[in-house]
């Protein structure tokens, strides 16, 4: 009778983070940004149609790096679960805390249970009365919340980026001057900012009445960049 | 539902961009028309009862009266008929109130929960046919005395000019070139329009067209609500153009109804 080859846990769930973390250290960064306007959301991303921000709900917003089909169906799920707690319940019912939730379960069940762990990271973003109402959350391919505060960088450059936004992140930005900044540490440390047609910006406003999700694209941010 | 997970299927069942389908794959006891009592059962339900969709040069204007009746009792004097189904686009009803709002939160859902899966909005030809099955789903009610009869106007930006389609409890879906209305009160409401209705009608005319029309229908129809100058209460209308969907403020309407008082009612034997 053959014997199994006996592998630790240990093992088993580090080959499973080491090989997320790989597929999502390939992709572009992105990064999300309290501003005095509303949360801005700001990706390098050269395509016009396969979208990495989305709109979730009416103050809710959506962002993942890593594997497109994976965070698609994330993304996906994400309204499914919203809309259909709004129809049950009430529009102000839904909020990004449970999604966070909801997503966290959905990744450590995959992360434990399936073949391959989903090479993702997400987050969930929810515009408040005020910067201090904001909430970001950043979710791990394990299932791992982040509850962020002020910015929130995902992806593989994130440390380095994170770190060169930490020195020029400031409270109360105006909604241009955050995405400014968002393009311009998306670039690198020392590199020129990104121009408009590799990036793809997404942001919530704060005085939106009722869906607060705009893209900001074409030439409105050509505009916005420029000037 | 289930809040801690999130709702994922196989290839085989997805319901795609379909909020409708999503609802019957997850909670089927929530889509509208399931398990339906109607007025051969004997209890009193609630209806709306007139409104109305002019096509004006710009866009559309919806209105709708204000009364909601339960057999010969008056259920509601501020009830509203007229809603946005998204930025583009109104829907008003006329028939079984509980339903209705069931269908107008359905549909308002739909056409959002389309919009954010694909990534863009339906064409407004695809909007009236989504409306068009929910209408037919509610069949079954219908034959037990629950019909609602829905208007579906608005923008169409694609064609750039207003568009109105109407229904009947069957699903039956026909485009207006004009105008519409629907509910007891919808024929005079209708006769009154076609009276006065003219090709690049202006914002202002059509808004106090429909106004009148639904004082017209008031005036005939026992069911239609007219202006309550002891409460204050007066219809509801709504406009939408290359702006969007808007409704107009209570204090436009009711100085434009001011101004309607003590017309043709008075002297001329209607």
């Amino acid at each position: 009778m053959s014997m199994p080859f006996y592998v630790s846990p240990e093992q088993v769930m580090k080959d499973r983070a080491d090989y997320a973390r790989k597929g999502i250290a390939r992709g572009r960064s992105l990064v999300a940004l309290e501003s005095a306007d509303g949360i801005v959301i700001v990706a390098e991303n050269p395509s016009r149609t396969l979208f990495k921000i989305s709109e979730i709900y009416d103050r809710i917003a959506f962002a993942g790096v890593g594997k497109y089909n994976e965070f698609e169906m994330l993304k996906i799920a994400g309204v499914r679960h919203a809309d259909l707690k709004g129809y049950s319940y009430s529009r102000e019912d839904v909020n990004a805390r449970g999604l966070a939730n909801a997503y966290a379960q959905t990744l450590g069940n995959v992360f434990t249970h399936e073949m391959k762990p989903y090479e993702v990271e997400i987050l969930v973003a929810q515009v408040g009365e005020s910067t201090a109402d904001d909430e970001l959350f950043h979710i791990l391919y394990d299932g791992t919340v982040m509850d962020e505060e002020r910015y929130t960088v995902l992806g593989g450059q994130a440390e380095s980026i994170a770190e060169t936004l930490g020195n020029r992140y400031e409270d109360g930005l105006s909604l241009d001057a955050a995405v400014k900044l968002g393009a311009s540490v998306l670039g690198g440390a020392d590199a020129q900012a990104l121009a408009p047609e590799q990036l793809e910006v997404g942001v919530l406003q704060r005085a939106a009445a009722k869906r607060a999700f705009h893209r900001i694209k074409g030439d409105e941010l050509v505009a916005l960049l420029g000037s | 539902m289930n809040e801690q997970r999130l709702p994922v299927f196989a290839a085989g069942i997805d319901p795609g961009p379909s909020f409708v389908e999503l609802l019957r794959r997850v909670q089927p006891h929530d889509v509208p028309g399931a398990g339906a009592v109607g007025e051969g059962s004997g209890l009193p339900i609630t209806h709306g009862t007139t409104v109305v969709a002019i096509r004006f040069a710009d866009g559309v204007v919806m209105g709708g009266d204000r009364r909601a009746t339960s057999g010969f009792t008056i259920a509601s004097r501020r009830i509203e008929k007229v809603f946005p189904a998204d930025d583009y686009s109104g829907i008003a009803f006329a028939g079984a109130a509980g339903p209705a709002s069931e269908m107008v939160k359905l549909f308002q859902t739909q056409l959002e929960h389309y919009e954010k899966i694909e990534g863009e909005p339906l064409s407004f030809e695809g909007k009236a046919n989504q409306l068009s099955q929910l209408v037919r789903g509610n069949l079954p009610a219908a034959m037990q005395g629950l019909a609602v009869v829905p208007l579906f106007a608005g923008f169409d930006e694609r064609r750039s000019r207003g568009r109105v389609f109407s229904y009947d409890v069957t699903g039956g879906r026909y485009e207006e070139s004009d105008f519409q209305t629907t509910g007891s009160g919808g024929v005079h409401a209708k006769n009154w329009i076609k009276a006065f209705w003219r090709e690049g009608l202006g914002l202002d005319e059509s808004v106090d067209l429909a106004l009148r029309s639904l004082f017209a229908a008031a005036d005939e129809d026992a069911a239609t609500g007219g202006p309550d100058l002891v409460r204050r209460i007066f219809p509801t209308i709504a406009v939408v153009d290359i702006a969007g969907f808007r409704m107009l403020p209570d204090d436009d309407i009711e100085r434009r109804a001011e101004a309607q008082l003590g017309g043709r009612e008075e002297g001329a034997g209607l």
